[in-house]
């Protein structure tokens, strides 16, 4: 093969005594693209950015050599290397609404970055920035350019960023896990973009990403990363078919996949939960007197009904108002109209103190398990808490058994019960959480993405406890996702949400494998499947 | 013994402040930042002047009737004797033997001269001034400052000890800056009071009082406004901040109302008409106040209310603002569907989750308030001119800054205790807000 076009020996990153990343080698060459894949804090970030000498001061670098077409970048001084970042090598960074200034115009910020590594005419500036926006299929370029960011939506946001890592015409891009901000449908038009421009200009891609089922369309070589190391590098065909490292396999074994609702059977139940009409409408106040002009229907007329020990998930794009339908349900938020039968009650007629109540029967689990808890509460108070509330007959002592049972049900051990939240891991946290929602007996629990903080394997796991819980306990879930193959894991019943409505709804066999609604098809065309050839 | 209004007061606030450190010493969480605070030179270089200061304050905290003459006096009063009962007759520039004013001599022998005479108490001692003083005072200052170090090393020692031997390892170069901080404050400060006995090593003012006494005794004054008047607002601002942020709705219209309306009124026109009103008060009621001490300690504790009053609104919008932030956070919900009662939310999850806020603006304030004393005292709506504070000393320095030559050491002396205490508070601050800071503790 020809020269490398990067070519990374032996490079360790550390922080004090922290080693991030271990000794790695790997090389990208010409007009390909290259994905790094790992866990969260397995030291892909690091990785680019130590390239790209970003890191923080405290950090230490040390490699044989990361050289780029043969040059070595470690030798470089920093006033020269400035010259080559965005020149050379592009990076895009995750979240497009902080990597833009919110107070210049989109043309600006573009055409600052031309300006920067050429000397043109000012209107050479201003057709070149136009030139990059029709690369990257912005509509409308011409208006586009003269408007702030905050005027744009996430997709086209991310469409800018790309534009501006392209203004220097560079031979490497690094796109730092580009689409995780995104919506799913936005998230497959930004790759094929990617893959697109890749191909016209004939550059090198560095993908960045946790994501195997995206990468597998993408990459044509892949590096997975484990605590710093690269476990294994191979082409990305070989890879999908037979990945050697026991960790890659593992990595493979845990991403959901949407075909598993097919094994699905439906069994008769009772009805839990039924909704019938629901409606959560914010007004919007204009003038002196703040009169409501007008409503955003964040929930517009939603029906459905939950049968006891059934799972039904709630899927839609961010802002379609899935997130609203459950805290609402809960109360969290108060409804405009519509009814709630719970358990044969309607959830409307009851007293405030009747509600306290009968609501501790339906819980919810967060997105956010760092946010889910308070920080300055033990686990054993956490998990006690709902428990103190509701009866506080039961003896200290009682409560203490109860909460060493809760945390054996979570599989996690009895010492965890006089221990912080920030000592635990992301999935351990959910699994306490999971834990404070079962204190009360719930009959139903609203996951809101519980799984979507998490990483991959993590999500397997949290996903095969609910599942456990649900066949003892008989529990219902109201499941609330974006993430489709996440849905074809667990969900009996499929409700597709758009813009505040329900478009499409029932068996989720039926659903994910015969969509009806075009939104549905949409969607369900943009889950990135596995590819194996 | 006798209890001043201020004098309990302070003693609670004492007691409530042991307690709350003893309680976060055992909370886990409490731990980092806590380590943090005492890993850093500066700030325990400040928190032992700051104690320092506390000290001589608690000191002169303490009341009781004096059997002899039947007046109410103080610890420090009683340590400092020499001081208050060697009163010239009026200024005498710092370590000087002579008045600093010319007065008309009538010598022995019959002879008038209009000349500086010398000083009732200060160098009294000495024949011939002119050649003897500078000599005896080093000599007095080494004598003195030895003493001094020996004390130092006296008490190091049984500190040493009752701790004994094995020190905390990691905290090893700020305590060490510590402990030479405190050991140099003992030294200097038992050389200066050794020097009070024949000098008056800042001088003394206009009706002949001991500038050094004057300066100590102000200590309190500075401390009881900048904590008394924290205790005041705090229920104000926690109460209001959080129950604003927490019910939103028309709680919370009504306590913005409230505190903008506050805001909008001049402090220090609020801070003038309640004075004048406890001035009032007083004079139409003199049986209720027995003595001088107990009238000035009356008005000091109800400066402290209405600066209190009108300082506590910056707080609560910060706290307002903060439990808007915390209210939304995930674990409230679930505390909220879990049937847990709002009042149990409020002080269980949201009052923890801003008290880092309150800690930071409190110590920030404290420093503040000093000034303000100051300043208020400047404009004579401030303490009692009774009482001894910075700020009266100040406003006194108004006129002899015109005198020529200039009375320079009442004013420059105030300056430097006020200079040391703020510099300190601030200090500690610092550290106290960068370690509480949750975005700041995760990096370092």
């Amino acid at each position: 093969m020809a020269e490398p076009l990067l070519q990374v020996k032996n490079l360790s990153v550390s922080f004090q005594q922290d080693t991030v990343v271990d000794a790695i080698d790997f090389d990208i060459y010409g007009g390909e693209s290259f994905a790094l894949v790992g866990e969260s804090g397995s030291g892909k970030s690091i990785t680019a950015l130590s390239v790209l000498r970003l890191l923080p001061n405290n950090a230490n670098i040390q490699a044989d050599s990361i050289a780029l077409k043969g040059q070595n970048m470690l030798t470089i001084p920093e006033i020269d290397f400035c010259r080559w970042r965005g020149r050379r090598i592009g990076l895009i960074f995750q979240d497009p609404m902080s990597s833009l200034n919110p107070v210049m115009t989109i043309g600006a910020q573009i055409a600052e970055v031309i300006r920067l590594h050429f000397t043109l005419k000012p209107a050479d500036i201003e057709q070149r920035v136009l030139e990059l926006l029709q690369q990257v299929e912005i509509p409308a370029p011409e208006r586009r350019m003269q408007e702030y960011p905050h005027q744009l939506s996430g997709g086209l946001r991310q469409r800018v960023m790309i534009a501006i890592a392209l203004a220097g015409r560079p031979e490497l891009l690094i796109a730092d896990e580009p689409t995780t901000a995104l919506d799913v449908t936005i998230q497959a038009q930004v790759l094929a973009l990617l893959k697109k421009i890749q191909q016209q200009t004939g550059m090198a891609l560095w993908l960045i990403s946790h994501d195997l089922a995206l990468v597998s369309n993408m990459a044509d070589r892949i590096a997975v990363m484990e605590k710093g190391v690269i476990v294994e590098t191979a082409p990305s065909t070989a890879f999908f078919k037979q990945p050697k490292h026991p960790y890659s396999r593992k990595l493979l074994a845990a991403l959901p996949d949407i075909r598993h609702c097919l094994g699905k059977t439906a069994t008769p139940s009772t009805p839990l939960l039924q909704v019938n009409d629901f409606k959560v409408w914010y007004p919007i106040h204009k003038g002196l007197f703040k009169r409501v002009v007008d409503h955003v229907r964040a929930v517009d007329g939603v029906s459905f009904s939950l049968h006891q020990g059934k799972t039904l998930a709630l899927v839609g794009e961010s802002g379609c108002g899935k997130t609203t339908l459950g805290k609402a349900l809960l109360n969290l938020v108060p409804a405009t109209g519509g009814r709630v039968w719970f358990d044969g009650v309607d959830l409307g007629q009851l007293s405030d103190e009747a509600l306290r109540r009968k609501r501790a029967e339906i819980q919810m689990i967060f997105q956010d398990p760092f946010a889910a808890m308070n920080p300055r509460m033990l686990i054993a108070d956490i998990i006690a808490e709902g428990l103190q509330a509701l009866r506080p007959e039961i003896s200290a002592e009682q409560r203490r058994q109860k909460v060493l049972h809760l945390l054996e049900q979570v599989e996690l051990p009895a010492s965890s019960a006089i221990r912080y939240p920030h000592e635990f891991s992301g999935g351990q946290r959910q699994r306490i959480c999971i834990a404070r929602a079962l204190a009360v007996s719930p009959k139903l629990i609203i996951c809101d993405e519980p799984t979507s903080a998490l990483d991959v394997s993590v999500q397997a796991q949290i996903l095969r406890l609910l599942q456990d819980l649900q066949q003892q306990q008989r529990l219902s879930y109201l499941f609330i996702t974006h993430d489709l193959a996440v849905v074809g894991e667990i969900a009996d019943e499929v409700a597709v949400i758009y813009q505040g409505k329900i478009v499409e709804m029932g068996a989720a066999r039926q659903v994910l494998t015969a969509p009806q609604h075009p939104y549905t098809q949409t969607l369900l065309k943009a889950v990135p499947e596995l590819k194996v050839t | 013994m006798v209890i001043l209004w201020t004098d309990g007061l302070i003693f609670t606030l004492v007691l409530a402040i042991a307690i709350s450190v003893g309680m976060m010493l055992r909370k886990p969480h409490f731990k980092r930042p806590l380590a943090k605070i005492t890993q850093s030179k500066t700030s325990m270089v400040s928190l032992v002047i700051l104690l320092c200061f506390a000290g001589v304050g608690l000191l002169d905290s303490v009341h009781y009737k004096d059997s002899r003459t039947g007046e109410i006096i103080s610890l420090l009063d009683h340590v400092a004797k020499p001081l208050t009962e060697q009163t010239e007759r009026t200024y005498s520039a710092p370590f000087s033997a002579y008045l600093y004013s010319k007065e008309m001599i009538i010598h022995d022998d019959g002879r008038e001269k209009w000349d500086y005479p010398r000083l009732k108490y200060g160098a009294a001692h000495l024949d011939n001034p002119a050649q003897q003083k500078w000599p005896d005072i080093l000599s007095k200052a080494a004598i003195g400052l030895g003493k001094g170090v020996l004390l130092a090393l006296l008490l190091y020692l049984v500190f040493w000890m009752i701790r004994g031997r094995k020190s905390a390892e990691p905290y090893r170069p700020a305590s060490k800056a510590a402990l030479l901080t405190l050991f140099a404050i003992i030294s200097l400060f038992y050389m200066l009071a050794y020097l009070s006995h024949w000098y008056h090593v800042l001088g003394t003012d206009k009706v002949g009082e001991d500038v050094f006494y004057q300066t100590l005794k102000s200590i309190r004054t500075g401390l009881v406004i900048g904590t008394l008047t924290t205790l005041m607002m705090l229920p104000l601002a926690i109460g209001f901040g959080i129950m604003a942020g927490f019910f939103r709705g028309w709680v919370d219209d009504v306590i913005q109302f409230i505190y903008t309306t506050l805001n909008s009124i001049p402090g220090v026109l609020l801070i003038a008409a309640s004075i004048l009103m406890v001035q009032v008060y007083m004079a139409n009621h003199p049986e209720q106040f027995a003595s001088v001490l107990i009238r000035a300690d009356m008005r000091l504790l109800f400066l402290c209310l209405i600066l209190g009053v009108t300082s506590w609104t910056g707080l609560c919008r910060m706290l307002r603002a903060e439990t808007l932030k915390v209210r939304e956070m995930e674990f409230v919900q679930a505390a909220e569907s879990l049937g847990v009662t709002r009042p149990t939310i409020l002080i269980r999850h949201i009052l923890p989750n801003v008290m880092h806020i309150v800690l930071i603006s409190v110590v920030l304030d404290f420093s503040s308030l000093v000034l303000a004393e100051a300043v208020l005292s400047y404009i004579n709506i401030g303490v009692d001119p009774t009482t001894y504070s910075w700020g009266n000393m100040i406003n006194g320095a108004r006129l002899e800054m015109a005198r020529d030559p200039v009375v320079w050491w009442p004013l420059s002396a105030a300056f430097l205790f006020m200079f040391t205490l703020v510099l300190a508070a601030n200090l500690f601050a610092d550290t106290v807000r960068n370690a509480f800071d949750p975005r700041r503790a995760e990096h370092g």
